[in-house]
């Protein structure tokens, strides 16, 4: 089943903040329990009760790998979206109970590497904060490099250059700066993974660059923190469940779904880990696939959907579910 | 592929060690790095033939002449390679490849043309530098012989072409097998008698 039918109870044992758009929670087992470990890159979903609405949200946790008594999380917000990130700003409290997924990890270190290369943009430094130090713990070189908007902005950036010198550097738009990508990974020796999380425009460049600079598909690792885009409310027919439900404006189908008690596999609820690939058993309309997991010829074959991230226009559409 | 077909050589489906090899093509990458011998070469000419003169700057070629032969250095040194140097043996050649790609970058390409015993060596020295597989392109030419150790006393024995072979260190019988280790470069060579060491085998010449 999927990974958050196992919820763990927490309690959130610190709220920070880190800037006006940044907030960090702490989170501790409820009874103080030793939480599962995890390593660098790994994202944990929160569950977040808002009166009549649930909503799960994956975060990447910050903490380091080698503190398994509090998870961190840094939470940006955004007022755009459907209120998980604002949930979290507003209302959640120092002693207040909820519930997290155990970590997943989609975005780990490749342990082979002779030298990991990481590139975050804005909240896309969240991962690499638990892998630096993981790196660093195991002695294997590294080098950060991160862009934000503005100097305001750029979480952590300045702890993150004291704690770990030369091995950042720092990048901020409102200053004109900007990383040379081209330039940084013609230069990296043999044997080096890159690593990017960030805004699609960032992971795309680096993608495009290092592949036409011939880096191995295996050595370029990426993360989008892909959230389910809204859209128009549509009608959904679940084949074996013998049901028909509507996925609100708001809502992903993924939500709908279970909302309405149907099982589903989910994982990472941001359309990379395929977990939630469910078959599609008519379709007459077009589907939105918005994930980073079927290729263009399942696509254009409208035979599968990820449902966490990807919506439905059209007359019907009905799901082996 | 015309008239090459004569040194194409056709390599027998069997267990999994067993390497199997393609056709150089050059790919997107920030240096091409090649190492052929006198089999190998024509493989490097052909490609690098096709490629645009300003990619010569991303061009290095080492080369392992058969003795006595010069033809193909003089062709291979009109390429107009940035680096090109050429050295008697296969580990002369893959040791200066060591130093080439010690200083080597993210992006950079591996072709490796011609006889099993050079390609084998030339994967193996691409790996231990931390070249990705993908990166490292094989094409076979030439010769079947094999590089075989001896399981026993760790022999390598160069150029088997016979089935089996007499180890010239310890003088067992070997079986040479097609369990090929990709970290020596080299097939295995097992005592094909050892229940009884009396016992005649007929050695035939099968790795042509
Ligand atoms: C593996 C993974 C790890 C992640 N880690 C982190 C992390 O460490 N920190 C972090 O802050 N986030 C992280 N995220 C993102 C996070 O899960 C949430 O998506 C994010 O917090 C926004 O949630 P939300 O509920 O506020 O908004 P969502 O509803 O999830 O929406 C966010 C985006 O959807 C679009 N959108 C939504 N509603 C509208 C609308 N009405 N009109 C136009 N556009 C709209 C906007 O582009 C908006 O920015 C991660 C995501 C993934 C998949
Ligand atoms: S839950 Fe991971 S792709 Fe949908």
């Amino acid at each position: 089943m999927s990974a958050s039918d196992h919820l763990i109870p927490v309690v959130v044992s610190n709220v920070v903040e880190v800037n006006p758009i940044i907030k960090r929670f702490e989170f501790k087992h409820v009874n103080g329990d030793e939480l599962p470990a995890f390593s660098g890159g790994a994202h944990i979903v929160v569950e977040m009760i808002d009166d009549d609405t649930k909503r799960k949200n994956p975060y990447s946790l910050m903490s380091s790998p080698f503190e398994r008594d509090q998870y961190a999380i840094s939470v940006r917000r955004d007022d755009t979206g459907r209120g998980g990130s604002k949930f979290m700003h507003e209302q959640v409290r120092p002693g207040m109970e909820m519930k997290i997924s155990a970590p997943v990890n989609l975005f780990s270190l490749d342990l082979r590497a002779r030298k990991h290369l990481m590139i975050a943009g804005g909240i896309g430094i969240t991962p690499f904060i638990a892998q630096m130090d993981q790196a660093d713990k195991l002695g294997v070189p590294f080098e950060l490099h991160y862009a934000a908007r503005s100097v305001s902005q750029a979480a952590y950036m300045d702890s993150l250059a004291d704690r770990f010198g030369d091995h950042v550097s720092c990048y901020c738009d409102d200053q004109g700066e900007s990383v040379d990508l081209e330039m940084l990974l013609s230069n990296q020796p043999l044997g080096t993974h890159v690593y990017v999380c960030g805004p699609k425009g960032m992971i795309e460049r680096v993608v495009e660059t290092a592949t036409a600079l011939g880096w191995p598909a295996a050595h370029v690792h990426f993360e989008h923190f892909l959230a389910p885009p809204v859209g128009e409310p549509f009608e959904v027919h679940l084949a074996k469940a013998g049901i028909d439900i509507t996925v609100g404006a708001e809502q992903s189908l993924l939500e709908a779904v279970e909302a309405s008690g149907t099982p589903i596999n989910c994982m990472c609820r941001g359309g990379a880990c395929g977990q939630c690939e469910t078959v599609v058993v008519a379709c007459d309309g077009e589907i939105m696939h918005n994930d980073h997991w079927l290729d263009e010829e399942q696509r254009a074959a409208k035979q599968r959907i990820m449902p966490c991230v990807s919506r439905f226009r059209g007359k019907r559409l009905e799901l082996d579910l | 592929m015309g008239p090459a077909t004569m040194s194409e050589s056709i390599i027998e489906e069997s267990i999994i060690s067993r390497p199997t090899y393609g056709t150089l093509k050059i790919v997107p990458g920030l240096a091409h790095y090649f190492l052929a011998d006198a089999s190998g070469a024509e493989c490097v000419i052909r490609v690098v033939q096709e490629m645009p003169r300003d990619m010569m700057e991303k061009v290095h070629i080492l080369y392992v002449p058969t003795p006595g032969e010069a033809a193909l250095i003089t062709s291979l040194y009109a390429l107009g390679a940035k680096r090109f140097e050429h050295f008697p043996t296969i580990e002369e050649a893959v040791a200066k490849l060591g130093s080439w790609l010690s200083d080597a970058k993210m992006g950079s390409q591996l072709y490796l043309a011609g006889t099993e015993g050079l390609v084998g060596q030339g994967v193996a020295k691409g790996e231990e530098c931390g070249l990705d597989h993908t990166a490292v392109q094989c094409e076979h030419r030439g010769s079947l012989a094999r590089r075989v150790q001896c399981v026993h006393c760790k022999t390598m024995i160069e150029d088997v072409t016979t089935q089996p072979v007499k180890c010239p260190s310890c003088d067992l019988l070997l079986l040479v097998r097609d369990h090929y280790s990709r970290r020596l470069a080299a097939f295995q060579g097992v005592c094909i008698n050892a229940e009884d060491p009396t016992e005649e085998v007929e050695i035939k010449e099968v790795f042509k």
